[in-house]
């Protein structure tokens, strides 16, 4: 088999109306089929694991699902991945394990699927623990210290989970009513079912970590409280602030950042009003400012609203556009329109303060900028009116200062964001780790993973040599 | 947690209660306020922390909508699903010498706590209670027990002085009396015209924004206002700015954005009771 056996996905016409997974993922058989492409690379030629971020060992989970020892291959991926049936769900797999796989390498052929894997093997797996029941009482007596963790998002899960194995009693402070931070408000139900994080937040509770909802650190409890409590505090907030244009008429009504857009339909399932009491606006005419993943999820979840039509501008063109490939094409399956060189720089509205159009300026590529990529310079003269009557901002997040600000004695870096190692997340306060976008700014799922994989282990050498002195 | 107790009417459509949130009102300071999720799967609505005791904080909400009608229904021993704060930046609280507090309908609330920790500061403190009818005044014993003077005007006289609180405004300045700093929280078109006539009289004005809400917390902006020439959000850059740089009309008209919606949830509502019953 040259290519990557194809996921069944629910066709455009039916999924543009529900918010329904997309992708139904593989069943056994495509599964088992699938895991036959790998190579099983010896150690010299074997490169997935370098492109994931936490390091899952690849080669062996495909190996038991190949042999067909199930219950093997999920251990093997949760021994380095806490939440795998999110990481196989929402990954950008081609630029990490995908795109490092020698299959795919060779030019010839499609690299193993591994995320569709992942997701196979992780969705079985809690299938079986559903039945299981199994629930590991902790006892908070005997534990090798106290850690607290700020936000519920990937980064601050996993550490949780992690240290919880090591033998620590963990808490967890989310400042929502809900766990799971981005996965839960962020990225939609369509590509990432809030059943499924649930469960898997489930799964952490199970190792004995306890999670407190409606605690806004730095406000609810002082950070002075919480030093007297535990004996380390990792810091997982996220980059939860939503950037704006600074155009006029950004504030008329029908004009939204994503982050209140998605939170509103995905945390609060506003797409059931008024079965759920969240209102969202419902525009016809839909314009979306940017090209990652989050303009994706923006704008497919507001055709799904009802829009009649819907309209992904960007400063750049295709190429440099930062969303993945697979939410790209799905967009575009669903009946995305997209307007490369675009940028918005005025709103119009009406006498009651309502949005009526988004008038865009015509870009042009010039020389690369500091990021590498070809800066966008506006071509004067040239400027399109698109109607509209929602309008979504998705550029991007800078950091939330409700934290930083109780908390001055925290070095930031010269973006906002906390300054912290990059390999233990240390920071410049004693006994206070960081971890995930309130590090890095606004990056990927697994990467927060990442970090709050390698905070937890650095917090556990921290405690275990604190206790070594007495 | 999030029990609530001592459940009060104070006025047609208006409840006062208390809720058990120790680490809230640990931490609550004038100004600040919660964002509450009555039931589960609830939308988040924001309210002023009007009081506190060392674990429970007192708050006081009209029924305006849906989410305001269900949380009337409560009766004590009842729990809010969730309830987070305290929110937002306290008030500045100081020694200015004579303060004018002006509260207007369901806003008296929330001039409560800072009139509390103005005269602890030992201000000589002012207050205007403003309503439509003599009716609707609420916690009109609170503000008579700590103000220094107290004004009460009524849209139809039927209690107090005959107008707005702006005539109000007026009459304490006309009667000679030399305001350092104020505050107005009410309606929006009531503390637009408070600065309006602040700015008259001559002196600072300090008014506590309510814009939709739907973290509280700084992430989605939802809640943002034009002051001076920036964009805020009142969640966490106030809720409480200065009234003279606030781009009111704006304010007014983001207000309007959800009409539509929360009258067909209203209506949702009521179909709902409808199928109850049969």
């Amino acid at each position: 088999m040259r290519n990557k056996v194809p996921v069944k996905k629910q066709p455009p016409e039916e999924r543009k109306h529900n918010f329904q997974e997309v992708a139904y993922g593989y069943c056994l058989e495509e599964a088992m089929m699938e895991a036959d492409r790998c190579l099983q690379c010896p150690d010299s030629a074997y490169n997935c694991i370098n492109g994931c971020p936490v390091g899952v060992d690849i080669r062996g989970f495909i190996r038991e699902l190949k042999e067909g020892n199930l219950a093997k291959s999920a251990e093997i991926l949760k021994s380095y991945n806490n939440l795998p049936s999110i990481c196989g769900r929402v990954c950008p797999q081609e630029n990490q394990c995908e795109g490092a796989c020698t299959l795919g390498k060779s030019g010839a052929f499609e690299p193993v699927a591994i995320g569709r894997l992942e997701r196979f093997v992780a969705d079985w797996e809690r299938v079986q623990r559903k039945n299981e029941k199994n629930n590991i009482q902790v006892s908070k007596d005997n534990v090798k210290g106290k850690v607290a963790v700020v936000g519920a998002g990937p980064s601050g899960l996993t550490v949780a989970a992690d240290l919880a194995k090591m033998g620590y009693y963990v808490k967890i402070f989310e400042a929502l009513h809900k766990p799971g931070g981005v996965l839960t408000y962020g990225i939609p139900e369509f590509r990432l079912p809030k059943e499924i994080v649930f469960e898997e937040v489930e799964y952490v509770k199970s190792l004995g970590v306890e999670i407190e909802t409606d605690v806004v650190v730095g406000k609810t409890i002082t950070i002075d409280e919480m030093r007297e409590e535990f004996d380390a505090i990792f810091i997982g907030t996220g980059a939860g602030t939503p950037r704006f244009l600074n155009i006029p008429g950004e504030n008329l009504n029908g004009v939204y950042s994503s982050s209140e857009f998605l939170t509103r339909v995905n945390l609060m399932k506003a797409y059931e009003f008024p079965l759920v009491d969240t209102p969202v606006k419902v525009g016809k005419h839909v314009v979306v400012v940017g090209a990652g993943n989050v303009a994706m999820d923006a704008s497919r979840s507001a055709l799904r609203l009802g829009a009649e039509t819907v309209t992904v501008v960007y400063r750049r063109s295709e190429e440099e556009m930062p969303a993945r490939k697979e939410e790209y094409e799905n967009a575009v399956e669903e009946g995305i329109n997209f307007m490369w060189l675009t940028n918005p720089i005025e709103c119009k509205g009406n006498e009651k303060g309502e949005l009526t159009s988004v008038v865009c300026q015509k870009m042009k590529l010039g020389e690369p900028d500091s990021s590498g990529r070809r800066r966008p310079i506006p071509i004067e003269n040239s400027y399109v009116e698109i109607p509209a009557d929602l309008f979504i901002v998705a550029i991007g997040q800078e950091s939330n200062k409700v934290l930083l600000n109780a908390f001055p004695e925290l070095k930031l870096n010269k973006w906002g964001y906390i300054e912290a190692d990059p390999v233990t997340g240390v920071t410049s306060v004693e006994g206070v780790w960081a971890g995930g976008d309130i590090v890095t700014g606004a990056a990927t799922v697994i990467e927060a993973m990442g970090a709050g994989k390698r905070a937890a282990k650095a917090i556990d050498e921290y405690i275990s040599s604190k206790v070594g002195k007495f | 947690m999030f029990e609530i107790s001592e459940k009060k009417k104070l006025a047609q459509d208006v409840y006062s209660v208390w809720v058990e949130a120790p680490k809230i009102a640990a931490h609550a300071q004038p100004g600040q306020f919660v964002i509450v999720i009555a039931e589960e799967d609830g939308e988040r609505i924001p309210l002023t922390i009007v009081d506190k005791t060392e674990d429970k904080i007192r708050l006081i909400f009209q029924v305006v909508g849906k989410s305001t009608t269900k949380m009337s229904t409560f009766e004590n021993g009842d729990s809010f699903a969730h309830v987070v704060g305290p929110l937002g930046n306290p008030s500045e609280i100081d020694y200015y010498g004579t303060v004018l507090l002006i509260g207007g309908g369901i806003g008296v609330a929330p001039i409560l706590p800072i009139l509390k920790a103005l005269k602890e500061k030992g201000n000589r403190v002012i207050t205007i209670m403003g309503a439509r009818t003599a009716d609707l005044l609420i916690l009109e014993d609170e503000f008579t027990q700590l103000s220094d003077k107290l004004i009460v005007t009524t849209d139809d006289g039927s209690k107090g002085m005959k107008g707005l609180v702006t005539d109000g405004m007026k009459k304490v300045v006309s009667d000679g009396e030399k305001i350092d700093k104020a505050w107005a929280i009410g309606p929006v078109i009531m503390m637009k015209f408070a600065t309006k006539t602040a700015q008259e009289l001559g002196f600072p004005i300090i008014v506590s924004l309510n814009p939709i809400m739907v973290d509280g917390t700084g992430m989605c902006g939802g809640c943002r206002v034009t002051v001076g020439d920036s964009v805020k959000f009142a969640c966490v850059d106030g809720p409480e700015f200065e009234g003279e740089l606030v781009e009111w009309d704006e304010l007014l008209k983001r207000l309007g954005q959800y009409k539509v919606e929360e009258k067909e949830s209203l209506e949702e509502k009521k179909e709902k009771n409808v199928q109850k019953r049969f």
